[in-house]
C-alpha cells in the first residue's frame, strides 16, 4: 500500500516538472503561436499527471479526479485553439523564424475580393 | 516521505507561477497575457488538487472544478471579444 | 434519429451527476435522472453532434486503440516540447501549413482538431471547408504538403471508424 502512495507522489512531482517545463517555454518562446504550443502542451499533460498522482494516493477520490482530468484534456486544446485563431485574426505578427504562413494567403485573398467586391 | 515529495512539487509550482507573470507582466499582446492566465489557472488546479491532500478534505476538488470551469468560459468570452463575434 | 442524440446526452448528464455527488442513496438517483432527462430533453434540438456516433463493436475496438495512440502521442509531444524549451539554441522552424480531411460529421471534425493540438509540434489555427489549418513548430523535410497530411491520416484512420 506504503509503494503504491510513493507512486502516486512521484507521478505528482513529475507532472509539476512538466508544468515547470511550460513555464519556461511560455518565457522563452518567440512570439504567440510558439508560446500557446508550449504553454498549452506541457500544462495539459502536467495537470493530469498531478491529478491522478493525488488519485493513487487517495483511490476513493479516483472517480472525481477522473471527471476532473476529462474535462482539463477536453477544454484545454479548445482554449487554446480559440486564442490561436484571435491571434491570426487580430493580425498579430509571427516571429522573423517563421518559414511560410498558408492561413494568411489563402483568407487574405479572400478578404481583398470582399473589399473588391464593395 | 510521501508529503516530502508532495513539497517538493509544490515548490516546484510555486517557481513556475513567478515564471509565468514574469511573462503576464511583460507579455508583448493581449493574447501573451491571455495564455499566461490560462498557464497559471491549469497549474492552479493541480494545486488545488494537492491542497486537498494535503488537508484532508475532498471538497476542494469541487473548488478547482469550477475554478477550471469558469477560467475555460472567460478565455472563450475574451477571444471572441478579440474576433469582433460576440 | 433524435433518440439517439438524446440518450446519449442524458447517460453523460446521470453519470457526471452521480460521481459529484459521490453516493448511491435513492432520492439522489431519483433528482438525477429526473435533471438528466429534463436537460437532455430541452437541449435536443441542438445535440445533433452525438447522432453520428456509431454503436457497433468494431466501433468499441477502434475507441481503445484511439485513447492508446492519443495517449502515446500525447507523452511524446510533451517530451519533444520538453527538449525544445530547454536547449539553450531553441531549435525552431515555425510555420503554418494545410490539410485536406475526409472526415464530413461535425464530432469527428472536433475530436481531430483536438487530437492535432495535443500531438508533437502542432496546432490546429482554423478549419475553412475542408480544409485544416496547422501551426507546426518544427517543419520537417521540403515536401510540406505530404508532411502535413501525414500528421491528419494518422487519426483518421481511426475516427473514420468511429464518425464517419
Amino acid at each position: 500500500m506504503e509503494y503504491l502512495k510513493i507512486t502516486g507522489a512521484v507521478i505528482t512531482l513529475i507532472g509539476a516538472i512538466f508544468i515547470l517545463f511550460a513555464s519556461i517555454g511560455i518565457l522563452r518562446m518567440p512570439d504567440v503561436y510558439n508560446r500557446i504550443q508550449a504553454g498549452t502542451k506541457a500544462s495539459t499533460l502536467g495537470s493530469i499527471l498531478g491529478l491522478f498522482g493525488i488519485g493513487l494516493i487517495h483511490p476513493d477520490w479516483m472517480l472525481k479526479l477522473l471527471l476532473l482530468i476529462m474535462f482539463v484534456l477536453i477544454s484545454n486544446p479548445v482554449s487554446s485553439h480559440v486564442l490561436g485563431r484571435a491571434a491570426h485574426y487580430i493580425k498579430v505578427p509571427l516571429s522573423d523564424l517563421t518559414l511560410l504562413d498558408k492561413l494568411e494567403e489563402d483568407t487574405g485573398s479572400e478578404t481583398a475580393e470582399k473589399e473588391g467586391d464593395k | 516521505m510521501v508529503n516530502l515529495i508532495l513539497t517538493i512539487a509544490l515548490l516546484l509550482i510555486g517557481l513556475s507561477f513567478i515564471l509565468v507573470v514574469i511573462r503576464f507582466i511583460i507579455g508583448e499582446t493581449v493574447i501573451d497575457r491571455v495564455v499566461a492566465l490560462d498557464l497559471l489557472t491549469v497549474s492552479s488546479i493541480g494545486l488545488i488538487v494537492m491542497l486537498a491532500h494535503f488537508f484532508g478534505r475532498a471538497i476542494y476538488i469541487d473548488v478547482s472544478l469550477v475554478y477550471g470551469i469558469l477560467s475555460f468560459i472567460g478565455v472563450i468570452v475574451i477571444a471572441k471579444y478579440l474576433e469582433k463575434s460576440l | 434519429m433524435k433518440i439517439k442524440g438524446i440518450a446519449v446526452i442524458f447517460i453523460l448528464l446521470l453519470s457526471t451527476w452521480l460521481v459529484l455527488n459521490h453516493s448511491l442513496q435513492l432520492p439522489i438517483i431519483l433528482i438525477g435522472v429526473g435533471l438528466a432527462a429534463f436537460l437532455s430533453l430541452i437541449m435536443c434540438d441542438k445535440c445533433s453532434v452525438f447522432n453520428e456516433i456509431k454503436f457497433t463493436p468494431k466501433a468499441f475496438l477502434y475507441t481503445f486503440l484511439y485513447i492508446g495512440v492519443f495517449i502515446f502521442e500525447l507523452f511524446k509531444s510533451n517530451i519533444d516540447i520538453a527538449r525544445r524549451v530547454l536547449s539553450p539554441k531553441l531549435p525552431i522552424n515555425p510555420g503554418i501549413v494545410k490539410a485536406e480531411t475526409i472526415l464530413q460529421s461535425q464530432m469527428g471534425r472536433l475530436i481531430l482538431a483536438n487530437s492535432i493540438t495535443l500531438t508533437p509540434g502542432t496546432f490546429t489555427i482554423d478549419i475553412i471547408g475542408n480544409t485544416l489549418y496547422i501551426h507546426c513548430v518544427n517543419i520537417e523535410g521540403d515536401d510540406m504538403e505530404q508532411y502535413a497530411q501525414n500528421i491528419v491520416r494518422k487519426f483518421e484512420k481511426y475516427l473514420e471508424v468511429l464518425y464517419g
